[in-house]
């Protein structure tokens, strides 16, 4: 049978939407999602999308590549950008109840549907999703799969004669090179490089293919299993209270030399 | 008020200073120093054991394994394995971790498996007495939010520590509490991903996370040439050279120097930024630093917002001005 690699991914608010579109409710608890901004996939799972194409790049396309998002509600054009890109299936687990759940719950849900489209050979996962910036749903499907986690990745290679995971982990001072073996859970970062756009014939083939919908149910969960362990109390938008003061000059280069007439007068420099 | 134990980091044989930051917001937690500890997982404490001790708190535990080599970096099943069987034995309130490399990989891990929850990131703690449970304060969303969470009366009530949010508390205090060892049993098959390599790039000058002064460029930039000025910038004021992670991405600069929420956290006492829009993702990095100039064409870029001093205008005009008359001010 040839690999199969899972790749789990997750719509977010886009990150790089104007910081003034930006409000939270906070008798809800919630962001309040900006009009006319749609939603986009999580830039670290693309980056994991990325990584298991390359990994069927060198396979000859002998692999498969099933994508997982767990959510409330999702924008079709948007969450299909993965199988745009190359990615063969995609598996929602998509409900209401999916609205405010934690990392925890995250886990457990994704867990159940790995289970359930299963086996893989490798987990990818984004290192982190820009919203809630946890950066432990892959720590912790590691766990409760009892597999081993490699995180950070900027180079994954799946050894076709041993069947182990080979791995370049990109720390803040240097690298490492990890090998795991299979299956495994591997976290990928943006030192992979940038994401492949989709192609027309991959867009065309991606209207094309239906998702698989899921309920919680249908994978063995219930409520009581996405109830949250940390209450959330307050969420709120800080007030910047920096007072700047901007230096002018005759042109910018009066305006560059009083800059650093003024840091010295502060002590700055 | 909580017993709260620290999960203590070994650079270079020593106690590494993000580990003072912890005791200081566990400090925050408990008045009382005796009821801190630090615990130390690596293959050799020697050294990093008295630091600790030398930060006043009650206890010191050493748990030296040849499988916990390296742990520092994090991402193995070994310090995992060793910080579990401390917490069930020693059965704090809190346990505190840094976001480092070893706190981000090691953290969420032990959480799961003790089937407790997690606070990410955290730049806020205090102890609620009357619910007997920890309250902190994160940045979300890039930084764009914050939330206040409350643990229930879960233990130990798991806490990553945001680097460069707390300044360190002292660490030259003659010592109270004790040394305790604690055998952990890890064994040869327990790891099923293996170090095959560790490459530790070594780069001249001040290391950014600890550097006084950082210059920094953006996308503004248009090109790596021009971190070739702020690079003499940097070196003008003994400082160290950043980018945003826009700047890396497009392979101007190496993804060492990236600051940011994924990048690196720095606390300098000035941060000059060129052409950085000032995207939260990239000021979740430098949220300690403790003034910040900008230097961008868009005056209504999010830097502005954020900084102390700030030009708006056209770098390629402002820098070579800005450098010179720094340079002039280092002469005389």
């Amino acid at each position: 049978m040839p690999p199969r690699i899972a790749v789990c991914v997750k719509q977010v608010p886009d990150p790089d939407a104007p910081a003034s579109t930006f409000k939270v409710d906070e008798s809800a608890r919630r962001v309040i999602t900006a009009p006319g901004i749609p939603p986009v996939v999580n830039g670290f799972d693309l980056h994991a999308t990325e990584a298991a194409l390359r990994i069927k790049d060198a396979h000859a396309g002998g692999v498969e590549i099933t994508v997982l998002s767990v959510g409330p509600s999702f924008v079709m054009e948007v969450i299909k950008k993965p199988l745009s890109m190359g990615a063969d299936n995609l598996i929602l687990v998509e409900d209401a109840a999916l609205a405010d759940v934690d990392a925890h719950a995250t886990v457990t849900v994704l867990a159940a549907a790995l289970k359930k489209a299963g086996p893989f050979d490798l987990i990818l996962c984004g290192r982190q999703a820009s919203d809630w910036d946890n950066a432990y749903v892959p720590l912790g499907l590691a766990e409760v799969l009892g597999l081993p986690c490699v995180t950070l990745a900027r180079k994954v290679d799946l050894l076709k004669e041993s069947g182990k995971v080979r791995v370049e982990r990109s720390l803040t001072d240097g690298y490492q090179v990890v090998e795991s073996d299979s299956p495994a859970v591997i976290t990928v970062s943006n030192e992979l490089g940038e994401p492949r756009y989709p192609t027309l014939r991959g867009i065309m083939a991606a209207t094309r293919k239906q998702p698989s919908r899921w309920k919680p149910a249908d994978i063995g969960l219930n409520a009581a299993a996405l109830a949250p362990l940390l209450s959330l109390e307050r969420l709120f938008v800080p007030e910047r209270q920096k007072e700047i003061e901007l230096i002018r000059g005759e042109d910018d280069a009066d305006a560059g030399r009083k800059l650093a007439l003024r840091l010295r007068e502060a002590k700055l420099i | 008020m909580p017993k709260v134990l620290i999960a203590g980091e070994v650079q270079d044989g020593k106690l590494a200073g993000v580990s003072g930051e912890l005791v200081a917001a566990a400090l925050k937690l408990t008045g009382n120093p005796r009821d801190v500890s630090i615990a130390l997982a690596c293959d050799d404490a020697a050294g990093s054991a008295e630091n600790a001790l030398a930060c006043g708190v009650g206890s010191v535990y050493v748990i030296e394994h040849p499988a916990l080599k390296g742990a520092g970096q994090g991402g193995f099943d070994a310090p995992v394995t060793a910080f579990v069987a401390l917490l069930n034995a020693e059965k704090p309130d809190v346990f505190l971790m840094a976001r480092t490399d070893f706190g981000y990989n090691v953290a969420p891990r032990v959480a799961f498996r003790l089937g407790v929850p997690v606070a990410q990131d955290c730049i806020d703690l205090a102890w609620d007495a009357a619910s007997n449970a920890a309250v902190v304060t994160r940045p979300v969303y890039g930084g764009n939010a914050m939330a206040v969470y409350r643990f229930k009366e879960q233990r130990p009530q798991i806490v990553i520590v945001r680097p460069k949010t707390f300044e360190p508390a002292a660490s030259n205090l003659s010592p109270v509490g004790e040394i305790k060892r604690f055998g952990v049993e890890i064994p040869d098959s327990h790891s099923r991903a293996r170090l095959v390599e560790s490459v530790k790039e070594q780069r001249a000058g001040v290391r950014l996370e600890e550097a006084q002064v950082v210059v920094a460029g953006g996308r503004g930039l248009g090109g790596p040439e021009p971190f070739k000025q702020l690079q003499d910038l940097a070196s003008v004021l003994g400082g160290a050279l950043g980018a945003s992670r826009a700047a890396c991405d497009a392979g101007w600069i190496d993804h060492s120097h990236q600051i940011g929420l994924t990048g690196k956290s720095i606390g300098p006492r000035v941060y000059i930024t060129v052409g950085i829009s000032g995207a939260s993702q990239h000021m979740a990095g430098c949220s300690g630093a403790k003034t910040i100039v900008a230097i961008n064409r868009d005056p209504d870029a999010n830097i502005f917002k954020e900084a102390r001093y700030g030009v708006v205008g056209d770098w390629q005009k402002i820098l070579p001005a800005f450098i010179e008359t720094v340079r002039e001010i280092k002469r005389s």
